[in-house]
C-alpha cells in the first residue's frame, strides 16, 4: 500500500513567488520559484520550499547530532558527523571543569573514536562547523552498536513526536540515539531487532501504515 | 561502517544478512551483455557487480611458445565502484586481482592455448579479458573470477580474411575446456565465512583465495590480509573451496 | 569529416531503418550502483553509459579546495570492450576532452556555492559504444546527479544532432558519426532553455546550423520527459 507522493525534481516550477519565504531545496529566478532538489514540495501560503528525498548531511546551526572522535588536537578534537564537513569540539565546549592544557591529556575526555551526542554550535560561510557539548542531554555513548542511514530519512525514523522511534525503543528495551545528521547508536540485548527496524522504516519511509508494520514485526 | 556489529554476530554464528557461513548470496549471470566485445558476462554477487569483456586481436607469439595463442587478463577498480576507488592506473590491488584471476584460467588450461595458432612463430590469437569492477560490496575476486569465466564460456573467433578480421562474422567458439571457478575463505574468530560481503572483509584476519578446476585438482591460491594460517586451516579451507566451488560450477 | 563511400541513407530510410528524425530506443534506469550516491544508466539504441555520482565530499589535497563554492570532477571513460578494436584502458586524449566538455555540460546546473571547499565526482563509463557516447553520458550524469540530491536549477538534457547526404538527421549511430558530413553534440537545462553543451564537426551553412538547434531542442524535451519519469519511478 503505497502513498502517492508528488515528487518534484530540480527545474520543476512549484509556484509564484507572491511575497513568500524561499525556504531550503527551492529557489526563485523574477516571480517564479522552482525546486532544487528531488523531494516533496511544501506549499504554504507565506512560504515554500522542498524537503529533500536525497543529499548528504550539511550541517546547521542547532542540530542534534552524533559525532565519531577523528583525532585529538591541542585544544579540542575533530569529530566526524557524517559530512562533507568536518566538525571541531573545543575544548571549553566539551568540558565543563578548567583544564590546564600543559599539564593534562585531553584525551582523558574523549578519545579517539569515542561516540558523543551533542549539538552544532556554529557553521560559518565557508562551512567551517564547531559542535558543542553543553546542550542539555549531550554526552558520551558508552558501548553500543553506530549505524549509518539516509540523514533525510530520520525525521521519519523519529516519527511525529517521536511516535515510531518510541514503538522501537519500547519494543526491544533498547537504547537509541539519533542524529540528525543520520548516525544513530543503539544500545541493548534486542539491538539487531531495533537496527532491523530502523533499516525498514529507512528504505519504506514514503509508505502508509508503516508504524503499524513495525509494531508487528517488533511483536 | 557496521564492522564492530558485524564482528558480534558471527561471534554467536550469524551474518549481518543472515546467511549461514558457508552460503553464496544472490548470484546472476547475464552472458553476451556487450556486444562489442566477442565474448562478455555480467556477473553480480548480492550487490557486487562485475562486467568482463573479451576482445581477440592477432599478435605475435612469445618465443617460447611459438605455436600457443596469448592470454592478457586485466582489472579496472571504476571510480564508480566505490568511494575508495580512484581514477588512474590500476593500483596494487586491482593488479593482484587481475593476476590471480589470470593464473586460475591458465594454470588450469582453462583455454586450449595451442588452438590459437594462426601461422607457427609469426602469428597467433591474442584473447584479452578485461575486467571492470561496477559495484564494489565485497568478494571482487570470486564474481571477476565468475564474469571473466563466464565471459570466455561465450566467445567467439572472428572470421578473418587476409590480414583483416571480420568483426561481427565468427568461425567456431573460442576453445574451453575446464571451468575453473575461484572460492574466496575469509578467517574471523575461528570461524571461515564463504563470500565474504564488504563489512566481513574489513574485520577478516585472514583470506585464503583458491582456484578449483572441474576434477577438483587447485590450479591457483592467493593468502590475502595481514594475518596467518596453519596448515590445518588451510586444509578445512581447501575442503570447502573444492565443496563450495561445485556449486558455483553448475550455474555457469 | 572524411567523404565516404558507405551509403547511409536508402530509399530516405537509414541503415538501422530509422527516418532522419527519429530517435533510437532509449532506455533509462537509476540507482544501478549501490555504492555511489547517485548513479543511473541510459542507454540510446546500442550505446550504454553509466554513471556514478560521489558527493559532496572533501575534496584533497587541499590546495585544489575552492573557499567559496565547491568544484565539480568528472570522468569519461570507455571500456576496453565497449568499441570494435579493443582501446586500451587508461585515457587518451580524447577521453580527456570529453571529460571537460561533459564537465561544463553540467556546470551551469549545479548551485556549487552551496559546498564550499567541497567537491561533487561523477563518472561516466561506456559500457558499449555505438555513437553519440557522450550525449548519453550527460543523460546518465544528470540524473545520476539528481537522485544524489545534489541542488540543480534544472536537469541537463543532451542527444546529438548531423548531417549525412544533404539531411539532417536526430541520434547519430556509431556508423553515422564516422561518416557523416557533420556531427553536433548538443545539451540544454530544458526548462530554462540554456545551452550548456555545443560542439561541431563538419561544414554547415548557418541555416542548417538554425535547423540542427531546433531539432535538437525538440529531441531534448522529449528525452526531459523520459528523465523525469526514469528519476519518479524509483519512488513509486
Amino acid at each position: 500500500m503505497s502513498e502517492k507522493r508528488e515528487i518534484v525534481l530540480p527545474g520543476e516550477f512549484l509556484c509564484e513567488k507572491a511575497g513568500r519565504k524561499v525556504g531550503s531545496g527551492a529557489y526563485f529566478e523574477g516571480e517564479k520559484v522552482f525546486a532544487r532538489v528531488i523531494g516533496i514540495p511544501n506549499i504554504k501560503e507565506n512560504e515554500v520550499s522542498v524537503i529533500p528525498l536525497a543529499g548528504a548531511y550539511i550541517p546547521k546551526v542547532g542540530d542534534r547530532i552524533i559525532g565519531k572522535i577523528l583525532s585529538v588536537e591541542i585544544s579540542g578534537w575533530m569529530v566526524d558527523i557524517n559530512s562533507p564537513y568536518v566538525a571541531f569540539l573545543p575544548l571549553a565546549e566539551g568540558v565543563s571543569e578548567f583544564v590546564d592544557i600543559s599539564k593534562t591529556d585531553i584525551s582523558r575526555y574523549f578519545d579517539v573514536d569515542d561516540i558523543i551526542f551533542c549539538t552544532v554550535s556554529k557553521v560559518t560561510k565557508d562551512k567551517t562547523v564547531q559542535v558543542s557539548m553543553k546542550s542539555i542531554g549531550s554526552r558520551k555513548l558508552h558501548g553500543g552498536v553506530l549505524i549509518k542511514v539516509n540523514p533525510n530519512k530520520v525525521p521519519r525514523i523519529i516519527g511525529k513526536g517521536g511516535s515510531m522511534i518510541n514503538i522501537i525503543k519500547n519494543k526491544t528495551g533498547c537504547e537509541i540515539y539519533t542524529g540528525r545528521n543520520g548516525y544513530i547508536w543503539i544500545k541493548g540485548e534486542n539491538k539487531s531487532k531495533a537496527i532491523e527496524a530502523i533499516l525498514t522504516v529507512e528504505k519504506e519511509s514514503h509508505v502508509i501504515g508503516l508504524t503499524e508494520k513495525i509494531e508487528k514485526m517488533l511483536g | 561502517m557496521n564492522e564492530e556489529y558485524a564482528l558480534e554476530l558471527i561471534e554467536k554464528g550469524r551474518r549481518v544478512d543472515g546467511r549461514k557461513f558457508d552460503e553464496w548470496r544472490k548470484i546472476e549471470i547475464v552472458p553476451n551483455i556487450v556486444k562489442n566485445a566477442e565474448g562478455s558476462a555480467s556477473v553480480k554477487f548480492g550487490e557486487t557487480e562485475v562486467i568482463a569483456g573479451v576482445k581477440l586481436e592477432i599478435g605475435e607469439p612469445f618465443p617460447d611458445t611459438p605455436n600457443e595463442g596469448i592470454l592478457v587478463v586485466n582489472a579496472e577498480f571504476s571510480p564508480i565502484a566505490s568511494p575508495d576507488f580512484e581514477a588512474g592506473p590500476p593500483g596494487e590491488d586491482a593488479i593482484e586481482l587481475a593476476r590471480i584471476v589470470d593464473r586460475g584460467i591458465r594454470s588450469s588450461k582453462c583455454i586450449k592455448l595451442e588452438e590459437l595458432c594462426l601461422e607457427p612463430g609469426k602469428k597467433v590469437w591474442c584473447v584479452f579479458v578485461d575486467i571492470h569492477i561496477i559495484n564494489h560490496k565485497g568478494n571482487l575476486l570470486d564474481a571477476s573470477a565468475l564474469a571473466s569465466l563466464a565471459a570466455l564460456l561465450n566467445t567467439k573467433i572472428p572470421k578473418i580474411e587476409g590480414e583483416k578480421i571480420l568483426r561481427g562474422e565468427f568461425e567456431k567458439n573460442l576453445p574451453v575446456q575446464f571451468k575453473p571457478i575461484n572460492v574466496s575463505v575469509c578467517k574471523i574468530k575461528g570461524n571461515f565465512l564463504v563470500d565474504p560481503t564488504l563489512e566481513e572483509e574489513e574485520i577478516a584476519e585472514v583470506k585464503l583465495s583458491l582456484s578449483v578446476r572441474d576434477d577438483d585438482v587447485i590450479c591457483a591460491m592467493q593468502k590475502q590480509g595481514s594475518g596467518e594460517l596453519k596448515a590445518e586451516e588451510v586444509e578445512k579451507i581447501m575442503d570447502i573451496a573444492i565443496e563450495k566451488s561445485k556449486e558455483i560450477r553448475k550455474m555457469v | 569529416m572524411a567523404k565516404s563511400e558507405v551509403k547511409l541513407l536508402i530509399d530516405g530510410k537509414r541503415l538501422d531503418g530509422r527516418l532522419p528524425g527519429e530517435m533510437r530506443k532509449v532506455e533509462m534506469k537509476v540507482d544501478v550502483v549501490s555504492r555511489a550516491d547517485g548513479s543511473a544508466m541510459v542507454k540510446f539504441g546500442n550505446t550504454v553509459a553509466i554513471a556514478a555520482v560521489y558527493g559532496p565530499r572533501p575534496l584533497y589535497p587541499k590546495y585544489l579546495q575552492e573557499a567559496k563554492s565547491g568544484i565539480l570532477r568528472c570522468r569519461y571513460n570507455m571500456v576496453p570492450f565497449s568499441v570494435v578494436e579493443r582501446k586500451n584502458p587508461g585515457p587518451d586524449r580524447r577521453s580527456i576532452e570529453l571529460s571537460k566538455v561533459i564537465r561544463l555540460a553540467l556546470e551551469p546546473a549545479i548551485f556549487l556555492e552551496e559546498f564550499p571547499k567541497a567537491t561533487i565526482d561523477i563518472f561516466v563509463e561506456i559500457l558499449q559504444a555505438d555513437g553519440s557516447t557522450r550525449v548519453t553520458g550527460i543523460n546518465a550524469a544528470s540524473l545520476a546527479l539528481a537522485s544524489a540530491g545534489i541542488p540543480m536549477k534544472d536537469l541537463v538534457t543532451a542527444c546529438s544532432v548531423g548531417k549525412i547526404e544533404d539531411t539532417l538527421i536526430l541520434d547519430l549511430s556509431g556508423i553515422e558519426d564516422n561518416n557523416s558530413e557533420c556531427d553536433m553534440a548538443f545539451a540544454m537545462m530544458p526548462s530554462k532553455e540554456k545551452i550548456t553543451l555545443l560542439q561541431m564537426d563538419g561544414t554547415l551553412k548557418k541555416e542548417e546550423v538554425k535547423k540542427l538547434m531546433e531539432m535538437a531542442k525538440d529531441a531534448c524535451a522529449k528525452i526531459y520527459e523520459m528523465q523525469k519519469n526514469a528519476i519518479k519511478e524509483k519512488y513509486r
